[in-house]
């Protein structure tokens, strides 16, 4: 299989931007990626352009050719739509389309801005990403969501709110340096238990934040990066996509996301690897059990193993495994739409040396992107690999 | 191409919660045994397209749940809920627990369903009842 390369990525820093139109946002991940990249604008061929709740957050539909507009681009736009997995099917999208050889640069990534509107109704906003005649009208939450499968899972292989409250805290320990993450602080376990309850088993530290951001991630051909001289020591060598039915009512059990699975099958299958190759990863922790559910769908642990993972110190950043060296959506923040290329971004700074935690991973190679929409009824999964 | 009307058999998801309403609830059945909810034109699970409706059992069991605590806008008054998704054999139905304390429920809890509204609005709502 063909890889791409990553010629540069962008990002804003995650946080409250509520002040900033989204055109703007975008604009700078766009500004700072090819900055990153030196490659022209001219020469992109298409964007890809993912997000969630514009219509509701900032009244704007059609968005992709305003985006567009906005980083200087005259192409072709188009918006992907996955909820929160938005972005990484946008990067997947152009995977496959440079592969196919009808582009040889592509724009790929997102922006969500959250903020805008009040908790209840953010909380209503992303709760369309659910089922609505059978989860929504049935007082089903996004949290709420997670925390159905949360107990779940506690009921099939075990685990208390303190293994989730470790996840936390690791999540948080690896923003503090990351100069894009929202929440560049330490907490303490006692302060992830402490913290109130927003629907049980999960607490407000269980939870990501409400975000406004941008992700950008240039990508092109092996051929344009040839030609042009551009300096790309990270490829995407792998992209794999997997569904499920929407409510959870529907599946077959709650403890685990073959979304994921399959995604995850089909991205290594096409880098040619397996689960033991995979040295760190970027994974989907909506909430904390969104993380264990991520961990053990990649492989990276069997299932009922994950809940332990953080607490006994095998994905801290000086464990065998790091994940979410960024502070993940916990620490770093979730712009939903943003969220797929913002982890792409990271992987990449993080295998080229450039990013403030990549001594923790300086002998790694292969990256893995998971990024999931609802309840994981999508999932998107990426390897990148760094030149030998 | 050989039909351009829906089917007036198919039910809908208003049927259905009356038919819940009025003590005859149902689901829809493949011939595969497997079970789902309208409005369904195809099984979710076997793909087959000749859904038969089956009663519903009366009770079923929790199982898991949740006590929301943050809820959206549109269930401010209804919130502290518990919110539970439960077996009723071969599908399961997602709703609100009412008539036990929030600290009361446990997985493997036997509840009948009925349909009731919300406290914050008049919108109908599937609940769960202790057996």
């Amino acid at each position: 299989m063909t890889s791409v390369r990553i010629a540069g990525v962008g990002l804003t820093p995650f946080g409250a931007h509520a002040d900033r139109a989204g055109r703007e946002l975008f604009a700078s991940a766009a500004l700072a990626a090819f900055e990153d990249a030196g490659v022209e604008r001219r020469d992109v061929d298409q964007l890809n352009y993912g997000n969630f709740m514009g219509a509701l957050a900032e009244q704007q539909g059609h968005q992709a050719p305003l985006m567009a507009e906005a980083a200087g681009l005259s192409c072709p736009a188009t918006r992907y739509e996955e909820a929160c997995a938005s972005a990484g099917v946008a990067v997947r999208e152009a995977v496959r389309t440079i592969r196919s050889g009808e582009a040889d640069v592509v724009l790929a990534g997102g922006m969500e801005r959250m903020t805008t509107l009040d908790t209840g109704k953010a909380t209503a906003a992303l709760a369309i990403a659910a089922d609505e005649l059978y989860e929504v009208r049935a007082g089903v939450t996004f949290p709420s969501a997670y925390a159905l499968m949360a107990r779940a899972y506690f009921d099939r292989f075990g685990g208390e709110r303190e293994d989730l409250a470790h996840i936390a805290v690791k999540n948080h320990a690896n923003a503090v340096d990351n100069e894009f993450a929202q929440y560049q602080t330490e907490i303490t376990v006692e302060q992830a238990l402490d913290s109130p309850p927003v629907a049980t088993p999960l607490h407000l530290y269980d939870a990501c934040p409400i975000t406004d951001g941008a992700s950008a991630v240039l990508l092109v051909s092996e051929a344009y990066a040839d030609d042009h001289g551009i300096e790309a020591p990270v490829s995407i060598t792998g992209t794999g996509q997997g569904g499920d039915n929407l409510a959870l009512q529907d599946r077959e059990q709650m403890a685990q996301t073959p979304a994921t699975e399959i995604a995850a099958a089909e991205a290594y299958g096409e880098a040619g690897i397996t689960a033991a190759d995979v040295d760190f990863a970027e994974v989907h922790d909506c909430f904390t059990i969104a993380e264990v559910l991520a961990i053990e769908g990649l492989g990276l642990f069997e299932p009922g193993e994950g809940i332990a993972a953080a607490r006994e110190g095998a994905t801290t950043a000086d464990g065998e495994t790091p994940i979410n060296l960024s502070g993940g959506l916990k620490a770093k923040g979730h712009p939903v739409g943003a969220t797929g290329g913002s982890q792409i971004a990271e992987i990449t700074r993080l295998l080229r040396g450039d990013h403030p935690n990549s001594d923790a991973v300086d002998d790694a190679t292969v990256g893995v992107a998971h990024n999931a929409g609802g309840t994981v009824a999508s999932a998107v999964v990426h390897v990148l690999e760094a030149d030998q | 191409m050989t039909d351009h009307t829906l089917d007036e058999e198919v039910a809908t998801y208003d049927e259905w919660l009356d038919a819940i309403e009025a003590g005859e609830g149902f689901y829809l059945e493949s011939p595969e045994g497997h079970g789902s909810l309208p409005p369904r034109r195809v099984c979710p699970h076997s793909g087959a397209t000749d859904l038969s409706r089956e009663p519903l059992s009366e009770t079923g069991t929790v199982e898991t749940y949740t006590v929301v605590h943050v809820g959206a806008t549109a269930f401010d008054d209804d919130t502290p809920y518990i919110s539970a998704i439960v077996d009723f054999g071969p599908v399961e139905l997602t709703g609100v627990v009412r008539g036990v304390d929030l600290e009361a429920v446990a997985v493997g809890d036997e509840v009948g369903v009925t349909v009731e509204t919300r406290e914050t609005t008049d919108d109908r709502l599937v609940v769960f009842r202790p057996a």
